[in-house]
């Protein structure tokens, strides 16, 4: 049996000391975004939260992305956040979307009941949009019809809402989205999602 | 330093695990610890490492220890349906003391319960899931930088007291996607498990050398042959009925681990120096906790937060410490009260302790928490 002695030394707790609070109130939520995408499984919101991440992270910012969906991993609702903010982020999750969007009703009806009359909101144009919606600005943009028509794959819709997305917000600049997207597309498929972005930008009128 | 890159939690896992030299794998994926297997098939082709999926959960355990036995550093990972499965092996891996390291990336329960939605269920399944006294050391990453530096932690505290560590992550964490700064290897510090050969062919593998915790054989392989089993052994490696000696080794197999508690140990206090309510939490849930106390701080409240990191030992004496100071312990987790057990046994009559869990799959917020500080 051994009888190695216990160490003496005295135990170092990590302490992270008393710090200010912050600044204001409604200063932090300001510079906080949070964004919530939703819409069916298969349609790349995910992806679409992992290139805003991306992109904030190349802007020099604070980044959280997760999402929510059932064990299905096509069809299903889908719900992917993602929170920018110039600070550490404490809790990960969304709690009051400063911008939200919905690809599909079934998504929009399920998950606007969370809005509030500070959050902006882009819905596809095929979407009909619920008396009671609360947002400080409603959005409709052709996403899904103009990644068929345009960029000539449906499947390019998450890549033009994250255009249409950064021109309404302005998270980051197009060159820092632009790398962001390219990170994170399959290889060969660069020129198509380019175009996708391009498209996207042009859907919202500066 | 080097550049911040985004990561999820899951492949910290895997980049973390190769860093400290993981250079096998063995697992059946489910959700939510899927990724880890994803990136492990990836990556550890890459660095001349290999990848196996097993045809179970049960399997998966026993080619890690297989694996490790053989001197390779070995991980699997899987979530409470799994983690069930790989209790009788991990057993196995405490008695012949040969280190690995499990990864449970908990989801609701119990059984197949809620598969993409999170908790923290497992803390005592962690403790207590495979029979028997024996020792066990489980760490708890809160985000996805610490869960970096903590898995290779968890294969250095495995190496050196050669036994498996459990990695207890959650859903909240092991999802996540986060900006990390991977550090330059040069920084790291490294543990390998101590091996020397022994005196002679026919020597003694399982001996334990004056002053040490854990004994040094060789790696399967390498030209020296001894016997490994799951039943009370001597220094020989072979079965005993002898009291004496399962005695001996059952103690020391507990001491090596309960006995190093001040290197073995850490935790997090965060603002509790002037602290009249501490939240006490692990792992993801300190996300929210750490929101409410800078909540409940701007509305006049004097409130911090005490984060196990290591969850098994449990930091008792820092806890205790605190318990002294604060008027009330708020415990939050992911369950119906299970780190609160531990809680309550440290604190005893100290301070007040209250509890808030959740157990329906939702993730705790700022908000519930916040009321719990606040509440009289």
């Amino acid at each position: 049996m051994s009888t190695a002695k216990k160490t003496t030394e005295t135990k170092e707790v990590k302490k992270a000391a008393a710090k200010a609070p912050a600044a204001k109130a409604d200063k932090a939520e300001r510079t906080k975004m949070e964004i919530r995408l939703t819409g069916s499984g298969g349609q790349g919101v995910i992806l679409a939260t992992i290139i805003l991440a991306e992109a904030g992270i190349e802007a020099g910012k604070y980044v959280a992305q997760s999402q929510a969906y059932g064990p299905e991993a096509r069809g299903g609702s889908c719900k992917a956040e993602v929170i920018i903010d110039e600070k550490p982020i404490g809790f990960t999750k969304v709690e009051k979307p400063t911008f939200f969007m919905a690809l599909t009703q079934k998504a929009l009806d399920q998950y606007a009941p969370g809005l509030s009359k500070h959050c902006i909101v882009l819905l596809d144009s095929s979407l009909e949009t619920p008396e009671c919606l609360l947002a400080n600005k409603v959005y409709k943009a052709p996403i899904l019809e103009s990644a068929i028509k345009e960029v000539g794959k449906a499947m390019t819709a998450n890549i033009v809402a994250v255009g249409a997305i950064n021109a309404i917000l302005n998270l980051v600049s197009d060159e820092d989205l632009h790398t962001a997207v390219m990170s994170h597309v399959p290889k060969g498929t660069e020129e198509l999602n380019e175009k996708a972005l391009k498209v996207g930008m042009k859907l919202i009128k500066k | 330093m080097g550049k911040t890159v985004l990561m999820q939690g899951n492949e910290a896992v895997v980049e973390g695990a190769i860093a400290a030299g993981m250079r096998f794998y063995a697992g059946y994926p489910i959700t939510p610890s899927t990724e880890i297997a994803e990136q492990s098939a990836v990556r550890l082709p890459q660095v001349g490492g290999k990848f196996i999926q097993m045809e179970d959960e049960i399997s998966s355990m026993a080619a890690t220890i297989g694996a490790s036995a053989a001197g390779v550093k070995a991980m699997t990972a899987s979530s409470g349906p799994g983690f069930s499965l790989k209790q009788e092996n991990l057993g196995y891996a405490c008695i012949t003391e040969i280190p690995c390291v499990v990864v449970d990336v908990q989801r609701s329960g119990p059984s197949t319960g809620l598969p993409t939605s999170p908790s923290q269920a497992d803390v005592m399944q962690a403790k207590w899931g495979t029979h028997g006294d024996h020792p066990v050391i489980a760490l708890s990453p809160s985000s996805v930088r610490e869960t970096y530096d903590l898995i290779i932690r968890a294969f250095n505290l495995a190496e050196k007291y050669r036994t498996p560590v459990i990695f207890l992550m959650d859903e909240i964490v092991g999802h996540l996607r986060e900006g990390i700064e991977i550090p330059d290897p040069k920084d790291l510090e490294i543990i390998n498990r101590p091996v020397k050969k022994f005196a002679k062919q026919n020597g003694l593998p399982y001996h334990v050398e004056e002053g040490e915790w854990v004994p040094t054989m060789l790696p399967f392989g390498q030209g020296q042959r001894y016997h490994i089993t799951g039943l009370a052994h001597g220094e020989s490696g072979f079965p005993t009925n002898d009291n004496a000696t399962a005695g001996k080794l059952v103690r020391r197999l507990i001491d090596k681990v309960e006995k190093n508690y001040d290197d073995i140990v850490q935790c997090e206090e965060v603002m509790c120096d002037d602290a009249d309510v501490a939240v006490v939490c692990f792992g993801g849930t300190a996300r929210a906790a750490q929101s409410a106390i800078e909540q409940a701080r701007e509305k006049g409240i004097k409130a911090g937060m005490f984060r196990p990191i290591t969850i098994w030992p449990f930091p008792s004496r820092e806890l205790e410490a605190l318990s002294k100071k604060v008027k009330k312990i708020v415990v939050a987790e992911h369950n119906d009260g299970q780190i609160l057990l531990e809680v309550q046994r440290v604190v005893k009559n100290n301070c007040k302790v209250d509890f808030v869990g959740k157990i329906d799959g939702s993730v705790l917020t700022p908000p519930v928490i916040l009321s719990k500080i606040e509440e009289e």
